[in-house]
């Protein structure tokens, strides 16, 4: 088979695996939610069964732009994951993820609500406290390699993670805002009865709320994704260790209280301005020379 | 050759008759005129020349160079004149270092002065022109209206508009002039003029804070007058040479005397460019009326300064001075960027976001490299429309709100639709994928990634910045409450041309970036570097194809959200209409009020400005002392 037929077959894989797979780990994740806090939980197939139940109820929207906002955001993610399975250009995979996050921000701007304003304003400060160790990430993988094409980062023999091992740690604190666990749930959360409501999503419901939940199945997977890169020299490991950091995420879940997005921030700017830096220099001189 | 003295005289002589014809419609005729002739001889000027390469004009003309002295000095001695008489003495002591050693200079060694080439014409100087010619014109269009109804909301400060046009149109020829000067002297004539033309349209409207603002603007404009006068006379006596090429020819060769004059007039640049410790004259310059700021920051004034820097390119790639200006630049637009998520209105948050962009373009020319140079060549032209677009928006929107707090444009979207759409725009084409300046910024990150770590870091937070301020401004633009009031309907049609025509480049020139790329700035950078330097086809078109995407999708989704039944927001009480007011507890009447982070404990403006003051002027004693060590000086 050529690549270009194998790429195809990857991408479509993609597309209809993702939103499977980021299901059941969402389903998965409640499960071991509820073991760790001594209830029993749902069944595994509870957030599909949400998402056929949000797609059967009526339409509702506060004005009548901001379901296309939602609507982008939902494309734009889904487009992320493909170009990063696609083992496309990861600087590209990146900026069209921001472009997905904006999109989501825009319209809980749109509803023009004073819980989802707030909610969008978290968001935007989460966003803005993750980028610097996000593109960091993508540098020092392309130190390590000499590319910033996925596939080409995904087939490098030596273990990625000799080399970048700080620049993983920075990436999985930062995973817990991109998955958005706690002590980092600032902008929204599963459960309406916080002080901000449902923040961010407040006035999404039904079929829009469902598109929601399925992009972030889609973000899930394509995460993981970038945690498996840095194991990627064994597919088992990298699938192992992908499937722990989720695991891990879930465990600082349950034991952080939810922080102010101060310590948000500056948490994760020094972060990435320590861990992140140190890594990368040490990288760019070891590798330079 | 005759076409490029047609853009330098034709400006000039639109702006001797605005200057004696003060009447209103007549002056409408010569702007609108002027304007159309300008844009059409630079894209005339562009089809002759782009496949052609770098082109040598002689042009040797004793008279010229005279004409230009006595110019000289007449403007050294108004500076003079006016730094007395408003007590601003630090003006008057830069003018009488520099003009005196410059016309020193000229007449002592002029007539041995024999320069191989004067003018020059290369795809870089084509695409400058261009935007000079497109963009300053348009804005010289949209000054029409908008110093109309400035007078209309100023009737204390005197009428004198015909000095303003007079202004604009020097400004332009100027600059024209300044991008096809080889010969130093010619360049640093056109580079003093706007230099002065900037200090009289800041100060236009002589207010105390007008008059301040404006002899800060000419004093660090001054130093690095200053810097560049002694860049002519040491390249001259050190290797006898007054020639841009030449220089750079030199240094490339090994010559690294001449590092000296490079530092020199990278300093020049960066005082022109706005960049840290003297970003605050851009700052200032805000009190001028905004088709001023659209004109200084999109096709003029700083994009002088940053087109030195990138000219002087090659002769930076891979040296110390070159790290050092790099650094200049990246420090800037971090702390730019994150000032900027600090200020509540609209002009300052542009200024800043010029600061940093200007930073990046600084730092791309330092790096010097292929790649970086054609970043930074993508980021002025992205930068140039959709600043220029954002300002003349502003401005419109500040005449009919009556305020340019961004807290006040809530729901600009139902009051001004068009305009709030052409906001969006624009701020979408200063950060958002796959939008030009992100396009740009990707290929810097690109460039600097091979050489400079500091950078990556530097621009890796400095564009997380950039996101929190655009994205909420934008939010406030497109919250959506049902509001019929409308405010659009009084604004002049030589508002609106320019404003369409600004919008629709922004997007024609992301859409055809490729062709960008491959038809004007690619032939620039072959001759000089040996290579090309782009992001790759496949990216290049999944880019035009997501761009397409964002553009076409609205019409789509617009029409298709029947069957939505539209409710009210929840408010957390009893909402007494959809979106402004709820009953909270005891009855209490709420009246919803919305507003931003600023965060001012983080990004506070003294702080990180006296930071950057710190750190950069930090980096200037440190390329002196290394020329010291190495032995440059």
């Amino acid at each position: 088979m050529t690549t270009t037929a194998i790429t195809a077959i990857i991408v479509i894989l993609y597309l209809i695996g993702a939103p499977i797979l980021g299901g059941i780990l969402a389903g998965l994740d409640r499960i071991i939610t509820a073991r760790m806090q001594g209830r029993y939980g749902p069944p595994v197939w509870q957030p599909f069964y949400d998402v056929l139940k949000l797609m059967s109820k009526e339409k509702a929207a506060v004005n009548k732009t901001q379901n296309f906002y939602v609507f982008c955001f939902l494309l734009f993610m889904i487009f992320t994951g493909a170009v990063f399975f696609a083992g496309g250009d990861l600087l590209l995979v990146l900026f069209a993820l921001t472009l997905a996050s904006i999109f989501l921000v825009l319209g809980a701007f749109s509803s023009n609500s004073p819980y989802s304003f707030i909610g969008a304003e978290r968001e935007l400060i989460q966003t803005m406290a993750y980028e610097p160790m996000v593109l960091i990430t993508a540098a020092g993988m392309y130190l390590a390699t000499k590319s910033f094409f996925v596939a080409d980062i995904a087939a490098f023999s030596t273990p990625l993670i000799y080399y970048l091992p700080g620049i993983f740690i920075g990436f999985v604190y930062i995973l817990t805002i991109k998955f958005r666990k706690s002590p980092f749930d600032l902008s929204t959360s599963h459960h309406a009865h916080q002080e901000l409501v449902k923040g961010l999503t407040t006035e999404f419901s039904g079929p829009t709320l469902a598109m929601i939940e399925i992009a972030h199945w889609y973000e899930n997977i394509f995460l993981l994704g970038i945690v498996y890169l840095f194991f990627a020299f064994n597919p088992l490991l990298g699938v192992i260790v992908a499937l722990l950091t989720y695991f891990l995420e879930i465990l600082i879940d349950n034991s952080n209280a939810r922080v102010t997005w101060q310590l948000t921030m500056k948490s994760a700017w020094i972060v990435a301005a320590t861990l992140g830096m140190a890594n990368l220099i040490i990288v760019f001189f070891k590798l330079s020379v | 050759m005759d076409i490029l003295f047609f853009l330098v005289l034709f400006p000039l002589a639109a702006a001797a008759l605005l200057l004696i014809l003060p009447n209103n419609a007549i002056r409408s005729i010569i702007v609108w005129f002027s304007s159309i002739v300008l844009t059409a001889a630079t894209i005339y000027l562009t089809f002759l020349y782009f496949d052609k390469g770098t082109i040598y004009f002689n042009f040797d003309m004793a008279l010229v160079n005279e004409l230009m002295l006595v110019i000289e000095a007449i403007l050294a001695i108004f500076i003079f004149a006016v730094g007395l008489k408003y007590k601003k003495y630090l003006a008057s002591i830069l003018i009488t270092l520099q003009a005196p050693l410059i016309i020193w200079f000229e007449l002592t060694y002029g007539h041995a002065l024999r320069p191989e080439h004067n003018l020059f014409l290369d795809n870089f100087s084509l695409i400058m022109a261009l935007i000079i010619g497109i963009i300053g014109s348009l804005i010289c269009v949209y000054a029409l209206g908008y110093m109309k109804d400035f007078h209309n909301h100023h009737h204390e400060m005197k009428d004198k508009r015909n000095v303003f046009f007079f202004i604009m149109f020097i400004f332009l020829s100027a600059m024209f002039g300044l991008v096809f000067s080889n010969n130093l002297i010619w360049l640093y004539f056109f580079w003093e003029i706007t230099t002065l033309c900037s200090f009289l349209l800041i100060g236009y409207t002589k207010t105390t804070e007008a008059v301040n603002n404006a002899f800060l603007a000419i004093i660090m404009n001054l130093l690095g007058g200053l810097a560049f006068a002694g860049a002519i006379v040491y390249m001259y006596f050190a290797a006898g040479i007054i020639e841009l090429d030449k220089l750079i020819t030199f240094v490339g060769q090994g010559n690294m005397m001449l590092l000296l004059p490079v530092a020199l007039l990278s300093f020049a640049g960066i005082t022109k460019a706005a960049q840290m410790p003297f970003s605050s004259w851009l700052l200032g310059a805000m009190v001028a009326p905004t088709p001023t700021s659209a004109l200084l920051h999109s096709s003029t004034m700083v994009k002088a300064g940053v087109y030195l820097v990138v000219r002087l390119a090659p002769a930076l790639m891979g040296t110390f001075v070159g790290e050092m200006v790099a650094l200049v630049g990246g420090v800037t637009f971090l702390l730019a960027s994150c000032i900027a998520i600090s200020q509540t209105n609209a002009k300052r948050v542009l200024a800043y976001s010029t600061v940093a962009n200007l930073g990046l373009i600084v730092a791309c020319g330092g790096i010097g490299t292929a790649e970086a140079v054609w970043a930074a060549i993508l980021l002025i032209i992205f930068h140039a429309i959709a600043k220029s677009l954002l300002f003349l928006c502003v401005g419109t929107v500040e005449h009919k709100i009556g305020s340019r707090d961004i807290e006040d444009m809530d729901n600009l979207i139902a009051r001004m639709p068009k305009i709030a759409v052409m906001m969006v725009i624009g701020i979408a084409g200063m950060f958002l994928a796959p939008f030009g300046m992100l396009i740009s910024k990707w290929a810097a990150l690109k460039a600097f990634i091979d050489t400079s770590f500091i950078l990556v870091g530097l621009l890796s937070f400095g564009s997380a910045a950039t996101l929190f301020f655009w994205t909420k401004w934008m939010g406030k633009l497109i919250a959506m409450v049902n509001q019929k009031e409308q405010l659009e309907t009084t604004v002049s049609g030589s508002e609106w041309v320019p404003l369409y025509l600004h919008a629709f480049l922004t997007i024609v020139v992301c859409l055809a970036f490729p062709l960008v790329s491959s038809t004007l700035i690619e032939p620039y950078l072959i001759p000089i570097f040996g290579k090309v330097a782009t992001l790759g086809q496949g990216n290049m078109l999944i880019m035009v194809m997501m761009l397409a995407v964002v553009v076409l999708l609205p019409l789509g989704m617009m029409s298709g959200s029947k069957g939505t039944k539209i409710v009210p927001v929840y408010m957390g009480g009893g909402n007494l209409d959809a979106y402004t007011k709820f009953q909270g507890p005891l009855g209490m009447v709420v009246n919803l009020a919305m507003r931003n982070y600023y965060m001012d404990q983080f990004f506070g403006e003294k702080k990180l400005a006296l930071l950057g003051v710190i750190l950069c002027t930090s980096l200037f004693l440190v390329t002196i002392f290394w020329m010291f060590g190495v032995g440059i000086i």
